[in-house]
Formats: C-alpha cells, structure tokens, sequence
C-alpha cells in the first residue's frame, strides 16, 4: 500500500492504496465515487472515462500511482449543480436507457465541446466512437451534443 | 457510504406500514373481476396518517406523493412509465410525484421484467389503482365540505368544488381519506382516454437526475459498511469441476480475506463449481485472481467447437428432421411442381447479451436469512433460486432490485445471484460479487446459434406455394436452449398450403438463455430474407408479394391454443411503412431499400431500411423507417421511441459485428476488442418511428421492434448490390461490388 493525495473534482483527497490501483477503483471503492462506471477494464468501452487536466482518460487503465498532481474530474464534478449544458440536454432529450454508459458519453462530450463547441455529426462520431452504449442510444446522443452546443453558445453570447 | 435510496428506514418502514404491517397479501391480476385491490387499505384513524389506499401509492400530509415501481428497470423505461399510468388516473401533477424502486414483495404480483409484459400485464391494473385513490380523495373532500361527491373533480393533485371553486390539496385531504373504506371497483370510474395528460407525451426518466450525475443506482455501485469483495473463476469449459486449486497461495497475497472451492451443481444455468476470492477491494480480487491457479476436471464437452457444428449441421441437414413442427399438404409435390423453386442455407452464430454493467450481486446472511442487492430482471426467479440451491425459506431471503446497466434478457438467470449467496455463506460480512468482463462473455446463457435449410417454390402467378425448413438448432440434455425452439406457427406457418418445419437438435455444453426476443431476433432475419428470395425469384414487387401472402382474413387463429394473429394489423402497418419511407423510390446501384415485417411480444412491426454499400463493401445505413402498432396507447412517447431506436441500433449492431467462436468446449473471444459491438458511427443516420394507434390491448416494446431490422437491412443490401446475406454477422459476407 501506498498513500496518494489526489485532486479529485477540486478537492484533495488521500488515500492509500495498491500503486498499480486504477483509477476506477480508487473513485469507486476508495472514494465512494461510483458514478465512474466499470464496464470492460481494457479501455474498450468508454464508461469509465473521466478528465486528467480536461483531456478525456479511461480510469480503467490509469494506475493511481501516474496521476500525481493532475486535476481529475469525474461525473459528480462536471459541473457544481449538475447543470452542464451536455447535463441539461441528456436531461430534456431523455438520452439513457439504462444510463449505465451516459458519464462516459458526457465526460468525452465536453471535451469535445471544449476543444469544438460547434461538431458536426462526422465531429461526434470520430470523438465518441470509443464510448459504447449497448442500448443503443447514438441518435440522442447526437442530438444531446448539438443541443448542448447550442445551449453553451446561448450562454456565451449572455 | 451507502446507498440509502435503496435500503432507507424510512422506506422500510413505508412497506412495514403499507403492506407487511397489514398481514396481507395482494394478489395481482389483470382480470378486473378477480382484483383485490380493496383488500389492502387498511382504513386509518390516526391524526396527520399518510393516505396508503393500496401497495403502490402513498400521500404524505406535506403532498408527497410516492408511487412504488414495482417491475425491475433495465434500460426499457418501466421506472417511468409504469408510475405514470397511476398518475394519470390519480390526477396528480408529475412534478408531485416521488417513484421509489419496490424491493420483491408478495404485495407487488410478480415482478419480472421479460418477454415485453411489463406493461400488458400491469397496465390496466395501474389505472384502477390510480383511478380507486381519485375516488377516495373526491370522496374525502366532499366529506369535508358537506357537498356530494358528484359536484367535485379532481386535477392538479387537488379536488375541486365546482360551485364553490373550493379546493383542497391532496396532502390537506390524506388523513380523512385513509379514514375511508375503498370502495369497490364498480364505483369507481376510469379515464376516458381523450381527457388523458400524461400519457402519450414525452416524459424523461425518473432516474436521469441521478443517471446525469452519477449519483448510485445500479447493482455495481452498492456500498455498505464493511463490505467485502469477491471474484469468482469458473472452469473455461462450461460445467468444469474443480479438481484443485493454490487456495493457500491466494491466501497469503495483499488485501486477500479468504479463498475457497465451491462445489456448485450440474445446472448448467445456475450455480457451477468455481473458486471465489474474497478482499478488501474489488482491485486486490481482481490482482489476486491473476495468480490463481486452478486445475480442472473439464467433464465431457470439452471437444465443443463451432467448427463441429457447422460440419454436424450438415450432416444432419441431409437427413430428415429429429421432430416435425407443422405439416401442412405435401410439400414435396408442391416444390415438385413449382414455377420457381429456390433452395438456401441460412445460418447464425452464438452470441453474448454484452449487457453494459457487468453481472454482479450484493449478498449478506444475516439473522438466518439473506439480505441479497441484485441488478435482476427476475427478482422472483432469483428467490427461487436462494431456495432451491440454499434451502432457506422464502420470507428469509430479502431481494432489492436495483437499476441495471442492461438486460437484454441476461438478467432473467440467476447464476451470479447464487454465486454471490455461496460465497456470502462463507463470509461474515456483506460481499459483492463482481464478474470482469471477460467473466460476462465467457459464462454467458448465450443465444443459440443455428442453422436452416430452406426449400421455397412459387407457382406461375408468382404466388408462394411451398415451404420447407429443416432448423438445426442446440440443446442442452435434449431440452432446446431457450428461442432455439420453432414454433409451428413462425411466419409462414398456417399461411403457406404446403409447409413442412422440421426441427433436429445438436447437444452441447454450451448454457443457452433468452436473448432480446428470444427465436424472434433471428428467426425473423432468416424468413423475411427468404421470403424476399421468394419474391425476387417470382419476379414480384417485394411489398405486393408480401401483402398477397398475408392475405385477407383479419385474423389466423393458433395451433393448439397459441397466439392468434391479427393479419389486417401486421396490413396496415406493412402498408404505413411503405407510405411513410417512400418505397418503391427509384435508386441507383449501390443504394437500395428493404422491407420486413415480423410479428412479436404482441406487436405488430413493419420496417423499411434505406442502406448505401460502397464498392468497398462498407455499408451506411441512411435511414430505417419504423411503423409499429402496439395498441390503444402509448404509455411514454419518449420512452417508446427510445426502446425502438434502440432496438433498431442493436438489430444492427448484432447483424454487422456479433460473433463468438467456440474452440475445446470454451468461448474463444474475451473483450469487445474481440468481440466488438456497434459504435456510433455505425448507428444509422436517421432512425423515424410511427405508432398506429389501434383499439387493442396496450402492450411492450423492449422486444418487438428488433426481429424486422435484420432482414431490412440484408433485404436492401440485395436491392444495392445483388449480395444476399446468408450467413451472419454480416462480415461474413463480401459486400464489394463493381
């Protein structure tokens, strides 16, 4: 075991762990954080993705012992409120079916968002194609993003 | 930190109050003659009581209204709609409303969410119970102002006095309503459908606020103090036993509490032998497995291989079948003579349910009994289970149903329930049980795989006059795995004059289970691609063709007592979909469209696929245009078009890319870079849904819409390029024109 003082949605949390831990385990049995999701432990899926510095990360392949003093955000921390445009379009759109994949599917969505806040189709498509979702709901998902997009520009122009 | 929203005192003793304090029981019914709703009411003299008038609904003096979900959510929406139906008759705002997940109760009726019941088997139901709350809140009220009942209504979770315009909210009425007698079903009137607000508009899901952020829902996120946490390695060839293992080794790594052998039993769908590793965190199990060392005695189904069964399929082709499912004039005679005959071998493999959220299981024995956490679609099979494989008593073993990340059929088994349980058993403490993936799609109840040898003729007029099928399918000691058994009255038993299905069983080792639309989701692909064989080779319009075949009678009855079919239903839909895709459009090679239709779950779907294939082979799926009729009223509009949506996605999904092979009794493929599922830039770019409301029985939707996209697709995949699909996934096929 090993102790690690984390930055985890802006708070400093320690814990002490197994080094080669992975992310995912940490947030989820270490730090009650469990809406960071397991779906595959390989990186295939996409549902365990959170932000290391905003760039978009599979938690199930991040040991705790290479993050260091990187800000990690997951799901409960995307936004104070749980009002993140993609949050309020998932919301008004009814995105989930099960749901069990949808933190993934946001957290790769904001960064998209971040990095194009305006994607076309072809744009999402390439940006989430790493993120499942065995229920099938793409269409929505599509449409969650542009929703959002146009939410967030809204915003801006306030 | 626990996950107080499933296990709350408050909600506890909310049951304790409502149902378990009264000693009653209440059976659940979708006759109305036999409900006992009013049996459950236990009239309340007690100042500020809450008003409980049934085991679903409960209004707190402070307006709360709390309705219990009772059928397991899965991903098909039930949380949400079910709820919405007592709402509507209870005149309730939504926004009043608190949905709490019911734990498996007696008081609840059974509570299996499979086969698309759900909603059939509850839906009526709901509105009385709704509906007999109404009356006793209108009754309530007009007790209080002296005024007769038939001068009030009730709206807006209130009821109002209409000469007075009084009003009194539902929470100012509780007290004096649970002090009322519930009144019998004869005095009690429903909504007439017109005046409806709720239903048929779009709500989102009552648990998206949590889904959104990340709150704990589902079986995997349970916590509670002093949990432990397990894994459990099973024999790669299904049924192994576990001869030994270097438990001691296990023993001694970092975090390890235990390790130990459990014998299990022979039921290839319940509780096989394994060794389970039990820790202090899910990671130290997983770590500790890497160094687990077992030796196995594989038993006899060691030599499986898909490749066997290909080569066996063959040979038994060639023979007559083991059984005959229908047999209708003389099919031989019928192909004999013929205008046009065609002869093609269809076939498809195993495949895994994939259901996003692992399998796993919360399981603490306690006080003699069980207290067991389960993302089950059937808590009450698992109960079943915990008694037949544990011998406890049934009111000792406490099941709550959490969300689950999928279902898809896999959770009707209960293998990881009573995995969980033995391993609980052992451990005196709460353990969660939690499957890797690679656990998921190794130790599946797969859908069969299967083959059929199909022989079709039409006559001169281009009419279809014989069928032939001899279906190769699998069992398990004989007794076929569940869909791999086909009904004589499959499309086109009972339409076609000379019909011959036969069916032969390969035995196998491998655990067979209802896949989404079990026999349907292929079934369906194999018929209505044939059929499009048919009518390509008669030369007829694909749409014609069909529209003759089904005929004109409004309804066939079953064989034996099975379902009827309504024709004029699967007429109109079939007829809705080619008006609604613009069929028939003229469209350059490479581009075509495809139509099917298919009959499941009580529903009647039509589809039309608009597909492009690129002289490369890749397929883009533009467009699928869905018409469904699936009764009177659809429940939640958003909820619905979501379930089809999605059915249509994972139609697609299995068609292109799922496959398992099986080599030495075991599953080859591991992980989804193995065995890979769609992804959205697969996912079609338009999807278009339409209901037919029609004046029948309200039924399902998690199933029905998914058996006609896999023939649509392969049809309009003929129509682009001349390339009939015979064989999936669809990678099996070479696409590439010029």
């Amino acid at each position: 075991m090993s102790k690690y003082t984390l930055n985890i949605n802006g708070e400093t949390r320690n814990v002490d762990v197994a080094p080669d831990t992975p992310l995912l385990w940490v947030l989820r049995d270490t730090l009650g954080l469990v809406g960071t999701k397991f779906g595959c432990g390989a990186g295939h899926c996409g549902a365990c993705t959170v932000h290391l510095n905003g760039v978009p990360t599979r938690a199930c392949m991040t040991p705790v012992s290479t993050v260091g003093r990187k800000q990690v955000t997951t799901i409960e921390g995307l936004d104070p409120k749980g009002q993140h445009p993609l949050q309020q379009a998932w919301q008004e759109l009814d995105v989930p079916q099960c749901g069990y994949c949808q933190a993934g599917q946001i957290m790769t969505a904001a960064a998209l968002l971040k990095e194009n806040p305006n994607p076309s189709d072809e744009d999402i498509d390439n940006a989430l194609a790493g993120n499942l979702c065995r229920c099938g709901t793409y269409l929505r998902i599509r449409e969650g993003i542009h929703q959002a997009a146009a939410l967030a520009g809204k915003k801006g122009k306030k | 930190m626990n996950a107080p929203d499933l296990n709350s005192p408050a909600r506890r003793k909310f049951l304790r109050n409502s149902v378990v304090g009264s000693g009653l029981v209440l059976g659940f019914y979708l006759q109305p003659a036999t409900s006992v709703l009013g049996q459950v009411a236990k009239p309340s003299n007690a100042p500020g009581a809450d008003f409980i008038p049934n085991a679903f609904i409960r209004i707190s003096p402070d307006g709360t209204v709390t309705l219990i979900s009772k059928q397991p959510e899965i991903g098909q929406g039930i949380k949400t709609s079910l709820p919405t139906v007592i709402a509507e008759e209870l005149e309730v705002r939504w926004r009043d409303v608190r949905i709490v997940q019911g734990d498996l109760n007696p008081a609840y009726g059974r509570q299996s969410a499979g086969g698309s019941t759900s909603t059939p088997t509850n839906y009526e139901e709901f509105h009385r119970l709704g509906a007999t709350a109404r009356t006793m809140l209108v009754e309530a009220a007009a007790a209080t102002w002296g005024v007769p009942a038939g001068e009030c209504y009730a709206a807006d979770s209130a009821v109002h006095h209409r000469q007075s315009k009084r009003r009194l909210g539902y929470g100012q009425l509780a007290a004096k309503a649970a002090t009322l007698p519930v009144p019998p079903a004869s005095a009690v009137v429903l909504k007439d459908p017109k005046d409806f607000k709720l239903l048929g508009t779009r709500i989102s899901g009552v648990d998206n606020p949590a889904v959104l952020t990340g709150k704990p829902l589902f079986g995997i996120d349970i916590q509670l103090p002093g949990l432990l946490y397990a894994v459990y390695e099973k024999s790669p060839v299904f049924g192994g036993k576990v001869v030994r293992a270097n438990l001691d080794a296990i023993k001694a790594l970092p975090g390890v509490r235990d390790a130990f052998i459990i014998d299990g039993t022979a039921n290839l769908n319940g509780l096989l032998p394994g060794v389970a590793i039990v820790a202090e965190s899910t990671w130290a199990a997983f770590s500790a497995r890497k160094q687990l060392r077992v030796e196995w005695d594989e038993g006899k189904v060691g030599n499986d291989s898909w490749a066997g069964f290909v080569a066996r399929a063959g040979e038994l082709s060639r023979r007559p079948g083991a059984a005959v499912q229908r047999k209708d004039g003389d099919v031989v005679t019928a192909l004999a003579g013929a205008a046009k005959t065609v002869e093609a071998a269809y076939s498809y493999p195993f495949i895994s349910h994939t259901s996003i959220e692992p399998q796993n299981c919360t399981a603490h024995i306690k006080d003699g009994g069980v207290e067991i956490w389960a993302p089950t679609q059937n808590p009450n099979s698992a109960q079943d289970a915990v008694v037949r494989d544990f011998g406890l008593v049934k009111d000792k073993i406490v099941i709550h149903i959490t969300r689950s990340g999928g279902g898809f059929g896999r959770r009707l088994s209960s293998d990881y329930v009573v995995e969980a349980v033995a391993i609980a058993q052992k451990v005196n403490a709460p353990v969660k049980l939690t499957w890797t993936r690679e656990d998921d799609l190794r130790h599946d109840h797969f859908r069969p795989g299967g083959f059929h040898f199909l022989r079709g003729g039409v006559d001169a007029a281009g009419k279809l006059v014989a069928w032939h099928n001899h279906f190769i399918t699998f069992a398990n000691d004989g007794r076929p795995g569940s869909g791999g058994s086909l009904s004589g009255d499959e499309f086109p038993g009972r339409w076609v004059d000379n019909c011959l299905l036969e069916q032969t069983a390969i035995d196998c080792g491998v655990p067979m289970g209802p896949w989404r639309a079990p026999g349907s989701c292929v079934f369906a692909w194999v018929f209505h691609s044939f059929i499009d064989e048919l009518a390509h080779a008669a030369g007829r319009d694909q749409l014609e063709f069909r529209l003759e075949l089904l005929g004109n009678r409004d309804e066939i009855p079953g064989t034996n007592g099975g379902l009827a079919y309504n024709v004029s239903r699967m007429r109109n839909v079939l007829k809705a979909v080619a008006e609604k895709s613009g069929w028939g459009k003229k469209l350059p090679r490479g581009r075509g469209q495809g139509i099917a239709f298919h009959f499941s779950h009580r529903g009647y779907i039509a589809e039309v696929a608009e597909v492009a294939v690129a002289k490369s082979g890749e397929l883009k799926v533009d467009r699928v245009t869905v018409v469904s009729d699936i009764g009177a009223q659809i429940v939640n509009l958003s909820g619905a078009e979501n379930q089809v949506q999605g059915s249509v996605v994972d139609g697609l999904g299995t068609l292109m890319f799922q496959e398992l092979n099986i080599e030495r009794g075991r599953i080859v493929q591991g992980n989804f870079n193995e065995y890979p599922m769609i992804r959205i830039p697969d996912a079609p770019t338009r999807i278009d849904v339409h209901f037919l409301k029609t004046p029948y029985p309200v039924t399902g939707l998690g199933e029905p819409a998914l058996p006609p996209l896999a023939p649509a697709v392969c049809n309009a995949i003929f129509a682009a390029t001349g390339k009939r699909v015979r064989q999936l996934p669809l990678s099996r096929t070479d696409l590439r024109w010029s």
